[in-house]
């Protein structure tokens, strides 16, 4: 057990980790708000659709929940430029996967929280003589949203820390800045306990700045 | 006071309505005319078919058969074409919600939008609905939350509210709409009994100034003082109906209604 811990080779290639850090959480804001609107369009479709579309989007989901990230990204970066005539970056490769993966549990997300809005809440909308598009924009959407807003919260954590899978296709985001300093300094011990730091920081700091948005959200009027 | 007289039409006309929960007969040709101006109250053993009876006025609930008119007007069907020997169509969600913006009603659990405050409430509908700016609407807010004592609590959230003002914020938010009926289904039911005063003290007012109101209710008391009718609903149908004072007179020869009054006599007094 002679081994010593030694931080300076970490610094010294810092620039790695904090470009790295930059672009996980610009690959997750991007795939998360087009995750956002997937999910979105999807779970409202879903709540007013008959039972084809409903097993479709079920589908989709089950799909997607039961296949693990790394497969998808592999599927959709080396498998898919074989089968159709596109060229794609790997870190749009990525964008678009994670996009589609976090579609599939947003649309979980707003699934249960649309149905989770009291019934009384959309009679009441309609005895006002809100039509169908004013009771889902005027009523059931902002209902909804209080409602999943900490599960949403859960869900965005989540999403960022699966940035890191695009380290396997060499996309030079968080854990692929790590892996870059262990492989040139072999400070293995050293790497791995800052980048665990870093997305230690920045999940808490995303998880307190998302409680705000929960208690402005319950308080706004 | 109003009655029904038969050269007026009535504003309100239920006509043989039929409706069933699968085999379920919950409504049994009901008929019932409301004239303009008129408070009737329903009253009834639960499960009789009151609540939903209300819900198919303004078309929260479908009936299978029969008619329901507001101001001649069927409420929620329309008639077909005629190559299909003119068989009643559902009218459309569009022309649905147009209709029930002609109906006001108030929830036995208020149902107020939670993420909107008191005034938001109120002024929804007076936007969305009746496309008057927000000013306007505001004002007309801040009128009936002040007729219903609450012009202090406009900005308030609905979760800071106690379930009296919570209703009576329901109440204004009915009422602000202008319609031609109200619909107040067991409006004191999830309150406090402190509260129920202060909400039929509003809806007493109401009635003063002339609005039309259906309203189904557990207060006989209050049914018998404000009312000029009462219905008794029995197993999906009208068992009986007429003033307060006959309705309700302790020697009825109506058996079900004489068990339903003792039954009631013995658990409030």
């Amino acid at each position: 057990m002679g081994y010593t811990l030694n931080f300076n080779l970490i610094w010294r290639h810092f620039d790695k980790l904090w470009g790295g850090l930059l672009l996980s959480l610009e690959l997750a804001v991007i795939s998360i708000a087009i995750g956002i609107i997937i999910g979105l369009v999807l779970a409202v479709w879903y709540v007013s659709a008959g039972r084809v579309v409903r097993g479709i989007i079920a589908s989709y989901v089950e799909f997607i929940r039961n296949v693990p990230l790394i497969l998808l990204v592999y599927l959709v970066f080396y498998g898919l430029p074989t089968v159709i005539d596109l060229a794609y970056s790997a870190q749009t490769s990525f964008v678009a996967t994670l996009a589609v993966y976090s579609g599939a549990y947003l649309v979980e997300v707003f699934r249960s929280g649309l149905e989770a809005v009291p019934r009384g809440q959309l009679d009441a909308g309609k005895a006002i003589g809100l039509t169908p598009w004013q009771r889902l924009v005027h009523v059931r959407l902002p209902t909804m949203m209080r409602i999943t807003l900490p599960a949403l919260s859960n869900t965005f954590i989540s999403l960022f820390k699966d940035t890191s899978v695009a380290s396997v296709i060499s996309v030079p985001e968080l854990t692929y800045g790590a892996q870059w300093i262990n492989f040139n300094t072999f400070r293995i011990v050293e790497v791995y306990l800052v980048v665990t730091a870093m997305y230690l920081v920045t999940g808490y700091a995303l998880l307190f700045a998302l409680r705000l948005v929960e208690r402005w959200y319950r308080t706004a009027r | 006071m109003a009655a029904t007289s038969n050269n007026s039409p009535a504003l309100l006309d239920i006509a043989e309505v039929s409706k069933s929960f699968g085999s379920v007969e919950v409504l049994r040709s009901v008929s019932l005319k409301v004239a303009k101006g008129e408070v009737v109250a329903v009253i009834g053993p639960s499960g009789s078919g009151k609540t939903t009876l209300l819900r198919c006025v303004n078309f929260l609930e479908s009936y299978d058969s029969g008619s329901i008119r507001i101001d001649s007007k069927e409420v929620g069907f329309r008639p077909g074409p005629a190559r299909d020997s003119g068989a009643r169509q559902r009218r459309s969600e569009r022309d649905l919600a147009a209709m029930r913006a002609e109906t006001g009603m108030v929830f036995q659990s208020f149902n107020l939008f939670p993420h909107l405050t008191a005034a938001g409430n109120i002024m929804l509908g007076l936007t969305k609905v009746r496309g008057k700016s927000n000013a306007e609407a505001r004002s007309i807010a801040e009128h009936w939350l002040g007729r219903v004592g609450l012009a202090h609590k406009a900005d308030s959230l609905p979760a800071e509210l106690s379930g009296g003002q919570q209703q009576r914020v329901g109440i204004a938010r009915a009422v602000a709409m202008e319609p031609k009926i109200l619909l107040l289904d067991e409006i004191t039911s999830a309150l406090d009994p402190e509260l129920v005063g202060e909400v039929l003290a509003v809806v007493r007012s109401l009635a003063e100034e002339g609005m039309t109101m259906v309203m189904v209710t557990h207060e006989m008391a209050f049914a018998r003082d404000a009312s000029s009718r009462i219905v008794f609903m029995a197993d999906g149908g009208v068992s009986a109906v007429g003033p307060p004072k006959e309705v309700l007179a302790a020697e009825t020869t109506n058996e079900r209604l004489r068990t339903f009054l003792a039954r009631f006599r013995a658990s409030h007094f």
